[in-house]
């Protein structure tokens, strides 16, 4: 392995700004809104109701969530599994999101849930029938599994650095102690953690895609087909490393870093083939089942679909061919921007525009409440991330900072 | 039977205890009870013979500890101008529309669940809650729900309600085919106060014979449909009428049971654990091979 110059470490900056100052207010905002949740009730701040069951928070906190933080498995498929270590740089990255990711995504469930304080009962009571059930538990064991694949970093943070405060100090060696064994442990036993974090996301990236089948006729035909699961799993995968390019040019934006061009371009290379994997199976159910019949109406249902499938699939495919847009920062995180917003489209559609209860009198619209939550949730997790960037070892910079050569990473893993 | 004494179980146990008897009970088997029992009971309903008196709603609510008011004040008929669905404050409504073929009456129509043969919200339940029991009934254990609402996004005819605007304890709710009743062979509430006869309870496959029966007796009265003979798979409620079941706002379903396509998806991803372990150990070859094609490649530098 080529020790080079760039190695992970904590980035040298405030967490105030005035950017940061705008996401807490937003947070709060949430927060408000979620209090009126638990106090009052879910119809209290959503416009669900009997004919719509679920609404914004399943489509956009859960199903996106759940799909956005694919660049986790991705990219530890592609680092690890494959062993391509050029990519090493952005595993951490992607490993954050997808952690913090899937924690929103857990917190997502446990507000939407009407009995929340029975969020555990999947654990004990099983339905292996229930696609929702797989997602559950997949979602569960996965989420333990992305905090086990980040305690390395946190050992290498803390190595030889445990300095607790005042009285606790006497604890400081046995603490050390620990987190070297906790860390030599695990670096021996790793590779199963990631192998199983691969599986377990195909699993439930696919029974995301079941869960609305079971609503037959309830669905538009332009969304509803068995092979959702399929759709689903190709549209995670191929939304995986459009991901990690988004938030890592966002990121090196924000933190005032050089954008990884060599890396990201590269990845960028990877991302037309699973796009265009994913746009021949969605097109070729679109003409066995001939559903496009359902285009020539102007509806939300045929406007969604089209915007859903130009912009965020066949744009992006083509832009990403393109060297010069695998060259160029803006172009390239604009090609990443349209598959990501081509996603949560995607989501938000199977989940909510797709969704036409029969007896509905109105439509649904996500109320002031529903969406104000997302919001902050969303501003929670960007905190969250800066926070996390700023005090571990998580984004590899150019030796500007004279790092310490770290012994203890993740790339030792499985060794 | 384990699974009615644990219901009854549950139904004894103390707040405090009902998540010990929940995992003891569901640990014990692992998935929810669905039972296609061969003498299952049903009810038809002829919307031929229904007035719209609404003494059925009243009769429900009664039974299930809901606000009922007056039974006198269910005379008023301006409440059939709109259409209503069951919801958490009624677990059946009666709908009127205009009239069928041979005859200038209007057509009322009583809905509730159907107690599908194959229901989708006992395949759907993340925990299991709802069963279908051996006499038809399709119910649902309050104390195991955790109020994700997939049931109400799977069933195909839109039934299950949840008590949105509770902060503590939501619960679902749709008609129990009242269960605490036929379990002791006593009719349901509704069909019981039925003045008109428009509700026949009894084992299903009579009741298709009857319904057959009526309407080869009475072809220019009925439309040749017994809804919810076939129907999603079948249904322990089914419906005869003058005229046809879209135009009283039936959904139009196949005979495919609801739950078919995600249940052999499932079954089909998770069949013995075979694709998932396949995949890991796939993933694990690739892993080793990836590595030691790297330290072969590192050996060979050096
Ligand atoms: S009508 Fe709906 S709630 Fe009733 S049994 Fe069928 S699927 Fe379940
Ligand atoms: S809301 Fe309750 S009964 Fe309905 S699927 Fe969820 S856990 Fe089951
Ligand atoms: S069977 Fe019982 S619960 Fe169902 S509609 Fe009749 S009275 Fe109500």
């Amino acid at each position: 392995m080529s020790r080079n110059s760039v190695l992970p470490q904590p980035i040298k900056q405030k967490f105030f700004s005035p950017g940061v100052i705008a996401l807490i207010a937003l947070a709060i905002n949430g927060l408000v809104f979620l209090m009126g949740r638990f106090f009052f009730g879910i119809g209290a701040v959503t416009n669900l109701n009997n004919q719509y069951p679920w609404g914004l928070w399943i489509g956009v906190d859960v199903a996106a969530g759940v799909a956005l933080a694919a660049g986790g498995f991705t990219t530890a498929a592609l680092g690890h599994v494959m062993h391509r270590e050029e990519y090493h740089a952005i595993v951490r990255p992607a490993l954050l999101t997808a952690m913090l990711g899937y924690t929103f995504v857990a917190v997502g469930v446990f507000i939407d849930i009407g009995r929340w304080y029975f969020i555990w009962h999947p654990l004990m009571m099983w339905n292996g029938n229930s696609a929702l059930f797989e997602v559950g538990i997949c979602v569960m064991i996965y989420l333990t599994v992305l905090y086990i694949e980040f305690l390395p970093i946190v050992s290498e943070r803390f190595i030889g650095r445990v300095n607790l405060p005042g009285p606790l100090a006497s604890f400081n060696k046995i603490s050390d102690k620990i987190l070297r064994l906790l860390d030599r442990g695990l670096s021996k036993t790793m590779f199963i953690f990631l192998i199983a974090g691969v599986v377990l996301s195909t699993l439930h990236q696919s029974s995301l895609g079941t869960l609305m089948v079971i609503a037959g006729p309830k669905m538009h035909p332009l969304w509803q087909t068995p092979i959702l699961p399929l759709l689903f799993l190709l549209s995670a995968v191929s939304v995986g490393f459009p991901m990690v390019i988004f938030e890592s040019l966002l990121a090196s934006r924000s933190l005032k870093l050089k954008p990884e061009m060599h890396i990201l371009s590269r990845l960028g290379s990877m991302i037309a083939p699973l796009l265009g994997i994913y746009l021949a199976f969605k097109l070729g159910d679109m003409f066995i089942r001939e559903t496009f019949v359902y285009l020539r109406e102007f509806n939300t249902a045929s406007v969604m679909f089209t915007i859903e499938l130009v912009v965020g699939v066949i744009i992006p495919l083509r832009m990403f061919l393109s060297q010069k847009v695998l060259k160029s920062p803006p172009l390239l995180f604009t090609a990443a921007s349209f598959v990501v917003f081509g996603v949560l489209l995607n989501r938000i559609n199977n989940f909510i525009v797709a969704y036409t209860p029969p007896y509905a009198t109105g439509s649904y619209f996500p109320s002031i409440g529903e969406i104000s939550v997302t919001v902050g949730f969303i501003a929670m997790l960007v905190l969250a991330y800066r926070f996390v960037v700023l005090n571990f070892p998580i984004i590899s910079v150019h030796d500007k900072y004279s790092a310490q050569p770290t012994k203890y990473s993740i790339k030792e893993v499985g060794k | 039977m384990p699974g009615k004494s644990r219901r009854d179980f549950l139904k004894n146990s103390i707040a405090g205890g009902i998540a010990a008897t929940g995992i003891s009970a569901s640990v014990a088997n692992a998935g929810p009870k669905n039972i296609l029992s061969a003498d299952r009971m049903g009810v038809l309903v002829d919307t031929t013979v229904c007035v719209g008196c609404r003494n059925c709603e009243w009769a429900c609510k009664t039974a299930h500890n809901l606000d009922s008011g007056d039974l006198n004040s269910y005379e008023e008929r301006k409440i059939l101008e709109s259409k209503r669905r069951p919801s958490e404050h009624a677990l059946t409504v009666v709908n009127e529309y205009t009239h069928g073929k041979n005859s200038t009456l209007p057509v009322d129509v009583k809905v509730q669940c159907m107690h599908c043969d194959h229901p989708a919200c006992v395949s759907a339940c993340i925990v299991g809650a709802f069963s279908k029991q051996e006499n038809g009934a399709v119910i649902w254990d309050t104390d195991m729900c955790i109020g994700c609402r997939y049931c109400m996004a799977a069933c195909p005819f839109q039934i299950p309600a949840f008590e949105y605007n509770k902060a503590i304890n939501p619960l679902i709710m749709k008609c129990d085919f009242c269960f605490d009743r036929t379990k002791e062979e006593k009719l349901p509430a509704c069909v019981g106060i039925c003045p008109t006869e428009t509700l026949t309870y009894g084992p299903r496959t009579e009741l298709i014979r009857i319904a057959r029966e009526r309407i080869k007796r009475d072809p220019s009265r009925y439309i040749d449909h017994i809804y919810g003979e076939y129907e999603v798979g079948g249904t322990a409620w089914m419906y005869l009428a003058s005229k046809n079941f879209t135009e009283l706002d039936f959904p139009l379903l196949s005979k495919n049971p609801a739950p078919g396509v995600s249940e052999s998806i499932q079954h089909g991803i998770f069949a013995y654990f075979v694709p998932p372990v396949s995949l890991y150990a796939l993933l694990g070859g690739i892993m080793w091979l990836s590595k030691r094609r790297k330290e072969m490649e590192g050996e060979e530098k050096i």
